[in-house]
């Protein structure tokens, strides 16, 4: 039995790597899944939410009282119900302010009062009745208009970090961030051709189908319940404990099914609210927001701005990379992913000399918020728009060019560290060998490709497992389920024990249950949270071992675990009939009692994970529309556990980075006001749209986990964005440089292109 | 408060209830019958995720009084299973891992239920478009196509089975 991590090449898996149906599939295919709104209290009240209709404003005063005489409401908060207990903590004060405006309301649809009413009605009366009086004041809602020396500023106490001295005007450059290393002016003296290129894509929401929902029950005791839906019900404790100035322990947070998060249930909107207006209704209260709510006032990813340059030698090689990567953050610092841009920008090629600078920056749109890996795939579509250009002007295919430039084992990453064993080669490698890369092309169709990285995380978990007297086994997790996980980690429990995945459930721990665990973010899941329920499963099996060794009054180090048996080491062990985990299960309570395992940590060594995507397009000459005709992901999960749901995760990513690249935006008015917050004005990708996804699944093992397992989650969204932009551009003969590539859009360069006597074409 | 009194059956049980005239469908279901399969995803029409059938026609419950339920016939996903045995289309979403938060899971299921009984044959095309009004943000689509194609071809084969 191994207890070091790495990786045994060698292993057979029983349970890894088959395709189990899910331990809630049942329950979700009936409806009897119980998400955020699903849950009801005795008694409960209707919470609702009124939202600034401005983008930047004053607020001078709110006037309540004519709502809280209106029969039926029984709370009425504003920012006065959010006394700052954040004690120099400006994230979290952050945070609160962007959960319920303070002085100023910062864009549209920032909350600024609430009520509590007995019915929804009621609840909608009392938000008319309620009198805010603003100071409208200018806003700015574009990145580069943000940057500029006379924008409207949103915080006058921001001066720039990290920047050297530091600014003495404030401005909306929260801050500045460097990656890089060698000298990249002399990498581009020695270039035979260079290309710069400036880049813009528009903000883009996760679009969970589930809204936001809370029900909040708070006691004058100050002892308190939540149930909602989130990414992470440790963090929305630790959050609101600390937001309302009540003990962490005193919150109990019960984290319902959740219908979709992609990094956008990360944090907390509503929770704090609800359970504000509980604790002054001394009631039961219930939130949920509406659609329109979701677009207007949680997190789109950011709107960037991002300049290129790269040099070649003649015969291929990268002498010098070098990126300015500018990413909208909303009205507060420290939010939008500009350094993960900026770290990942250049992460899948081995270079000499590489800077990439981003910056962070603040507008009067809603708090950006994480978005399947994070800040990744625009400075990927930036990126990888111009390799492409590159390898045209080289003469070179573009795959080879890749394949000459891809970061391998060795590689010092564009970031910092030096990678261990990476998939990015084999990815490319597959991708040239594929059929579909060498399949013919209809008219008016183009192909065009892109590799991408995420970094994969990997954090704290906790995890319990409990044995009762039939020898089945619950794995108590902590970390929420979004795609699927629950069957994995027992699948991995499973494995381990050497039992039948039929014999373990999952379930996901309440606050009050279980120790912290960080939320579902980078990947990192099946990862870390995996790698603790096999270390708690090898924890177990260790007090198994013990039970068998008492029972045969052996040396406990005398007994070996196989197959779902405690069995006598070797011949000098002694001769005894191996005990099957049953057998030790039923005698638990007269050898010791319940047996237990348990395993908490903060896990590292979470791979990085590299894919390659190919996709083929076909565009309408006479109007700009756009058709996928053939897309194939190609990704290395290190180990699929369940490949389904690898698969799954895949198909989602790339199908989220599609809407990205031809449809989704963020529009705003002149007003500040955002034009579309609904899904009809915001199109994501439905089914008519899309072709079978096709997947590859690559497992070159993580060195730092038992199975080999790396996120999977997330750097499926990272190449679509360039690999449309190629493909567009293979079907036109037109380079866009702006997201999304919208059938006007898409039309518009056609006809420039036609009237520039096609010299624009790149 | 102008309750209005409401006759129908909902999954073939007569059920009546009160309700505002202002309330939807989707808000009785949900709040006032405690059958909080159906989802609201959007109120305005766009996600499908609040998908019922109104004497067999897919409708979405958002937009939908529920006065004018009124004498109907109303279809859930609490009433697609037969006791224990689930619909062909339950298992097959089980099986295909066409579902990955399962929040959208119930409207497809409704859609595509009602794809099925009135084209039992349809093509990868006619499934696309006949689920075009319902949003999955998780799968991409790709699973729940063939979750449905597959499903499909089953209760072909045990159509035929019971005609022979
Ligand atoms: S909730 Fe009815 S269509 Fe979205
Ligand atoms: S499975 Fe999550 S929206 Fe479809």
């Amino acid at each position: 039995m191994p207890l070091d991590n790495a990786p045994d090449s060698k292993r057979k898996y029983n349970v890894v790597g088959t395709r189990p149906l899910r331990p809630d599939g049942i329950d979700k295919v009936t409806g009897r899944a119980k998400f955020g709104a699903d849950a009801t209290a005795p008694g409960q009240l209707v919470g609702r939410i009124l939202r600034s209709p401005h983008a930047h404003a004053k607020i001078r005063s709110i006037d309540t009282s004519k709502a809280e005489k209106l029969a039926g409401v029984k709370a009425v908060i504003t920012r006065d119900d959010f006394p700052d207990h954040t004690d120099g903590d400006s994230g979290l004060y952050d945070t609160m302010y962007n959960i319920m405006a303070r002085e100023k309301a910062l864009y549209e649809g920032h909350a600024v009062a609430a009520v509590a009413a007995t019915t929804p009605a009621i609840a909608r009366q009392a938000l008319k009745l309620i009198k805010v009086d603003y100071e409208v004041l200018p806003h700015v809602t574009d990145v580069d208009d943000a940057m500029k020396s006379n924008a409207p500023v949103l915080n006058n106490k921001m001066f720039t970090d990290g920047v050297d001295p530091k600014p003495k005007k404030a401005s909306n450059v929260a801050r500045r961030f460097e990656f890089g290393h060698g000298d990249v002016e002399a990498g581009f003296k020695r270039a035979d051709i260079i290309v710069e290129r400036s880049f813009k894509t528009e903000a883009t929401h996760q679009g969970y189908i589930e809204p936001h929902a809370a029900l909040a029950s708070m006691s004058p005791d100050g002892s308190a319940e939540l149930w909602c839906c989130t990414q992470g019900h440790y963090m929305v404790r630790d959050v609101c404990a600390r937001i309302l100035g009540i003990d962490i322990s005193r919150l109990r947070v019960t984290q319902s099914e959740i219908g979709g998060g992609f990094g956008g249930k990360t944090t907390v909107f509503i929770e704090p609210v609800a359970l504000a207006l509980s604790r002054k209704a001394n009631r039961p209260v219930k939130v949920v927001m509406t659609r329109d709510e979701v677009f207007k006032a949680t997190g789109p990813t950011s709107a960037t701005s991002m300049d290129i340059k790269i040099g070649v030698t003649k015969d291929g090689l990268i002498t010098a990379a070098d990126g300015t990567f500018r990413y909208t953050g909303g009205p507060f610092a420290g939010c939008s992913p500009a350094e993960f841009g900026a770290m990942s920008a250049f992460a899948q090629f081995h270079l000499d000399n590489v800077r990439a600078i981003g910056y962070d920056v603040l507008c009067n749109r809603p708090k950006t918020i994480s978005y399947r890996a994070p800040g990744a795939p625009m400075a990927n579509f930036a990126v990888e728009s111009v390799i492409e250009e590159l390898a045209h002007k080289l003469g070179m295919a573009p795959i080879d060019f890749r394949i000459k430039n891809a970061a391998r084992e060795g590689t010092r990453s564009s970031y910092g560290p030096v990678y261990g064993q990476i998939g990015l080669g084999a990815t490319l490698e597959a991708a040239k060998n594929h059929p579909h890369f060498k399949a013919p092309l209809g008219p008016n169709q183009g192909r065009g490709m892109a590799a991408g990285f995420w970094f994969n995380f990997g954090g704290q978990s906790c995890v319990s497992l409990n044995i009762p007297i039939d020898g089945t086994i619950t794995v108590s997790v902590g970390s929420p389920d979004i795609g699927g996980s629950r069957a994995s980690m027992c699948m991995m429990v499973a494995e381990e024990l050497g039992i039948g995945y039929d014999q373990v459930r999952a379930i996901i721990a309440d606050t009050s249950s279980l120790g912290h665990n960080d939320v579902t973010d980078g990947s990192r899941t099946t990862f870390a949270t995996g790698m603790a329920c096999i270390l708690a499963a090898r924890d177990a099996i260790k007090k198994l071992c013990a039970r068998a060794a008492a029972t045969w009054g052996i040396p406990e180090d005398a007994v070996t675990w196989e197959k779902g048996y405690a069995k006598p080491a070797g011949a000098n062990a002694g001769n005894f009939q191996p005990l099957s985990l049953k057998e030790i299960a039923a005698a638990s309570p007269g050898t010791g009692g319940p047996i237990a395992g348990h395993h908490e940590y903060s896990a590292d060594g979470a791979g990085v994970s590299f894919a390659t995507h190919i996709c083929d397009i076909e565009i309408d000459q006479e109007t700009g529309a756009s058709k996928i005709v053939r897309y194939t992901v190609i990704q290395d999960a290190g180990k699929a556990v369940h490949p389904s749901y690898v698969e799954g995760q895949f198909q989602g990513g790339a199908v989220q980075g599609i809407g990205w690249a031809l449809n989704e935006e963020y529009i705003y008015g002149k007003d500040g006001r955002l034009q579309n917050a609904g899904f009809l004005d915001y199109r994501i990708p439905v089914c008519s749209d899309l072709p079978m996804i096709d997947t590859m699944i690559l497992e070159i093992p993580n060195p730092g986990h038992p199975y080999g397992v790396r996120g999977v989650g997330e750097t499926s969204i990272v190449p679509p964005l360039a690999a449309i932009a190629n493909a567009v551009a293979a079907a036109t003969g037109v380079r866009f440089t702006q997201l999304p590539m919208s059938p006007p859009r898409i039309l518009k360069g056609i006809e420039d292109a036609k009237a520039s006597g096609a010299k624009k074409a790149a | 408060m102008s309750g209005i009194k409401v006759n129908t059956k909902i999954n073939g049980d007569p059920v009546e209830f009160m309700c505002e005239p202002d309330e939807t469908l989707l808000d009785v279901l949900r709040n006032r019958l405690n059958l909080t399969g159906a989802k609201e995803g959007c109120s305005t029409g766009d996600c499908g995720a609040c998908s019922v059938t109104v004497d067999g026609r897919l409708t979405c419950s958002c937009l939908v009084l529920g006065a004018e339920a009124e004498g109907h016939n109303i279809g859930t996903i609490e009433g697609m299973a037969h006791g224990e045995e689930l619909h062909p289309l339950q298992k097959k979403f089980i099986e295909h891992a066409a579902l990955q938060c399962g929040v959208c899971t119930p409207g497809f299921l409704i859609a595509a239920k009602s794809l099925l009984d009135k084209n039992p044959d349809p093509t990868e095309t006619e499934i696309r478009f006949g689920l075009a009004g319902n949003l999955c943000r998780c799968t991409g689509y790709d699973k729940i196509v063939r979750a449905v194609q597959d499903a499909a071809k089953d209760m072909r084969k045990s159509n035929s089975r019971k005609g022979a």
